[in-house]
């Protein structure tokens, strides 16, 4: 298993699996259970350090090393050097002086967590929990652990990611995942929404959403902020809703058994309709619910091997 | 060693032919060749052994951030100046873009004035084309050039002159005492935020991309410009493919321009920003391999006039960070001929009378310093100022950042083996930098 877990791609097709395969072990040690604790981790200090909100990833991780026995720190630091905080490395050698034995980082600068690995300011395994534009691998792997468990093994599967793929993090580390994992995915979006270089890219791009969801297993919609249309990046919310949202008309396009996956959080009637969100084919839930049991996943494979450091 | 001492360089490859000695007497080359010796007979020479050292004619830079006056922390004259003669130069052009800005009479003539009080490297401060560098009205151009300190160069490098008008404007008024406007080309708009290079690595990393077309765009404009006024326009750290294509189509009209290149941009390419180092971060942007080439094979062929450093320190919290907000920026004094000598020399592209030619005669005509008493970019030769580089191109060494005579340590180069080694520099006859031994 890699040592720190900057980028999904960064996982060969062994490590996805086992990820995915101890998702599935924790999730069966803590489903339905009334302990939903396990030793595994105690005595570790895992540290989430938030340079930017994000209730729902903090919280997600939190509870994973919480339920792992961790000791669990959380660490807000917003504002970076960029504003009147402290700097990047200035809060990793705090953290590294308390002893941290794991650091989840979020961050709004790309690359930031990549930093914080290589820059030797710290000793502690870096989990990245999302930086910039960049990547966001454990929303992809819980992304995926929720795909298989729906559709089983993913090699062959297509999977269609509509939206923001310019800006997101989420898209990027989905891509890299999914074609190690062997699926087939193919990128919806207006072309202003597209990176340089999306061609060559391990996927398919698009511009007709109609067209790509005939045959999709799965449709991934990501979130897309109405201020973009600021930039010019499109017309107006209305017309991009029109383009290149889901709605009940469009999901009837899809297979009958298809699934709705969404990272959250929505905004509903931008990219995605209530009734897509809120319908019996929509997993968006279930992600937050796998989103533990992948992050402890995560956890208990980077650092219960390290314990002849703590001791 | 005093000043105005009398000085045998013994057996020197000029510009890198057959040895000759250079008798070098109050600051003036005084005889070349076996009249060197001969006229040494009668003097009480100094005796220089250069034997397998080439000889080349003090390096001129046209595009260096001294940082002073208001970031002393990051570089001072002197500091700067120390490592411009370390790499051989003997004339620095002082970019505009310091607290304050360089933008009246008062503050050029205290960065020269600092120039010769430290004595390093002859310093000509280049003026801010506008007030402030804020693009908004023509800073008073003509009091720099009048001043003592002569400004005949003025850019306000670090941001474009993107108003077309104004450009049109700052073009037509320097005329009058035949001024250049070095532009530092990039469209503002296109670049909101932009962090490295555009292409499939910064869609990849994450990091917003600074297209090629925002610096072409500029390029394509301002060639235009400077026909239409019939005035020069010299464009700062040329480095992209499509912006060569562009001034070599200019010059083949027989247009009025003229460009640079950093050794950096001859070098290094966007593929080092993976590492989110920002070392690596500069402006403009370390591009692709394939703009890397055309801009070597530009500056062999001339369409590229010159190189020069764009030397830019800064303190070691400006980039032990993030990338997003580290600063942009690299050094350049200390490893511009070596690095000119890996790329090009090295790899047959130019040979040291072509790298004369770029770091030293060109830099010099285009920033009209090489005339008067004070002259750069003089060929070797009697009666010529006694400015002069001596290299070693057989020697190679590991740059190591805390060796430099920079107040900074941001070079990209660290750890980098790199062929060449200055080992005198010459002002007016006066030696600014020479390795042990040799005096």
């Amino acid at each position: 298993m890699i040592r720190h877990l900057l980028s999904a791609g960064d996982l060969s097709l062994d490590d996805a699996t086992l990820v995915l395969d101890t998702a599935e072990e924790m999730a069966r040690l803590t489903e339905g259970r009334s302990v939903k604790k396990l030793p595994t981790l105690r005595g570790r200090t895992v540290v989430n350090l938030f340079f930017e909100d994000s209730t729902r990833t903090r919280t997600s991780f939190e509870l994973a090393a919480k339920r792992l026995s961790a000791d669990v720190v959380n660490f807000s630091a917003k504002g970076s050097s960029l504003s009147k905080g402290e700097s990047l490395k200035d809060t990793a050698l705090t953290l590294e002086a308390m002893g941290a034995d794991g650091v989840v980082v979020r961050h709004s600068a790309s690359g930031a967590p990549y930093r914080l690995a290589t820059s030797g300011w710290i000793n502690a395994c870096v989990l990245n929990a999302g930086d910039g534009t960049h990547e966001h691998p454990t929303q992809a792997l819980l992304d995926a652990f929720t795909m298989r468990r729906h559709l089983g093994e993913l090699s062959g599967k297509r999977i269609v990611i509509v939206g923001d793929v310019l800006h997101s993090r989420v898209a990027r580390s989905n891509v890299a995942l999914l074609a190690t994992l062997g699926a087939k995915v193919t990128l919806v979006a207006p072309p202003t929404l597209l990176p340089t270089g999306v061609e060559r890219w391990p996927c398919d791009v698009s511009y007709d959403l109609d067209a790509a969801l005939s045959g999709a297993d799965a449709v991934m919609m990501l979130r897309v902020q109405r201020e973009r249309m600021n930039a010019a990046f499109f017309p107006s919310a209305r017309e991009y809703s029109r383009r290149y949202g889901l709605d009940s008309r469009r999901q009837a396009l899809m297979p009958a058994e298809a699934l709705v996956l969404h990272p959250g959080p929505m905004n509903r009637g931008m990219e995605i309709t209530a009734e897509v969100a809120d319908s019996d084919r929509s997993v968006i839930v279930e992600q937050v619910t796998n989103g533990v049991y992948v992050r402890m996943a995560v956890l208990y494979l980077m650092l219960a091997g390290t314990t002849e450091e703590a001791a | 060693m005093t000043p105005n001492a009398t000085i045998l360089i013994r057996a020197a490859r000029v510009l890198g032919g057959e040895p000759r000695d250079l008798l070098i007497d109050d600051g003036v080359i005084v005889a070349l060749g076996a009249g060197a010796r001969a006229a040494d007979a009668a003097r009480t020479a100094t005796v220089v052994d250069a034997d397998g050292l080439i000889a080349l004619p003090g390096l001129v830079d046209l595009h260096t951030h001294l940082r002073e006056p208001g970031r002393e922390d990051a570089e001072t004259v002197e500091t700067g100046t120390l490592a411009a003669a370390r790499g051989g130069f003997t004339a620095v052009h002082a970019m505009a873009n310091t607290d304050p800005v360089a933008d009246t009479a008062g503050v050029v003539e205290q960065v020269w004035r600092l120039g010769r009080e430290a004595g390093h490297a002859d310093v000509r401060p280049v003026g801010a084309v506008t007030v402030g560098l804020r693009g908004e009205r023509l800073a008073e151009l003509g009091a720099m050039a009048d001043s003592a300190a002569g400004v005949r160069v003025f850019s306000d490098d670090g941001v474009c002159v993107s108003d077309a008008m104004l450009m049109r404007r700052a073009l037509e008024y320097v005329k009058a005492f035949d001024g250049v406007i070095a532009q530092h080309a990039q469209e503002p708009r296109l670049t909101e935020g932009a962090q490295m290079n555009e292409g499939e690595l910064s869609g990849r990393l994450g990091l917003q991309g600074w297209p090629n077309v925002a610096e072409e765009a500029i390029v394509a404009r301002d060639v235009l410009l400077a026909e239409h006024v019939g005035s020069q326009v010299h464009i700062c750290h040329l480095s992209t493919r499509g912006s060569v294509e562009i001034v070599r189509l200019a010059k083949q009209r027989g247009l009025p321009v003229t460009a640079e290149v950093t050794p950096h941009h001859l070098l290094l390419t966007d593929e080092l920003v993976a590492t989110y180092d920002p070392r690596y971060k500069v402006n403009p942007p370390l591009r692709s391999a394939a703009d890397v080439a055309a801009l070597r094979e530009a500056l062999a062929d001339g369409t590229i006039d010159i190189v020069a450093t764009d030397h830019a320190p800064h303190p070691v919290e400006a980039k032990d960070c993030e990338w997003d907000v580290a600063a942009f920026g690299m050094l350049g004094l200390e490893t511009a001929l070596s690095v000119v000598q890996h790329t090009m020399v090295d790899t047959g592209l130019l040979d040291w009378s072509g790298v004369a030619e770029r770091m030293s005669y060109a830099p010099a005509r285009i920033g009209r310093c090489d005339t008067g008493e004070l002259a750069h970019g003089r060929p070797l030769a009697e009666g010529e100022p006694a400015n002069i580089v001596l290299v070693d191109p057989s020697v190679s060494a590991t740059v190591d950042p805390s060796a430099s005579a920079s107040l900074s340590r941001n070079t990209p180069y660290e750890g980098m083996k790199l062929p060449g080694a200055v080992v005198a520099t010459f002002l007016r006859g006066r030696p600014t930098h020479v390795t042990g031994g040799l005096l």
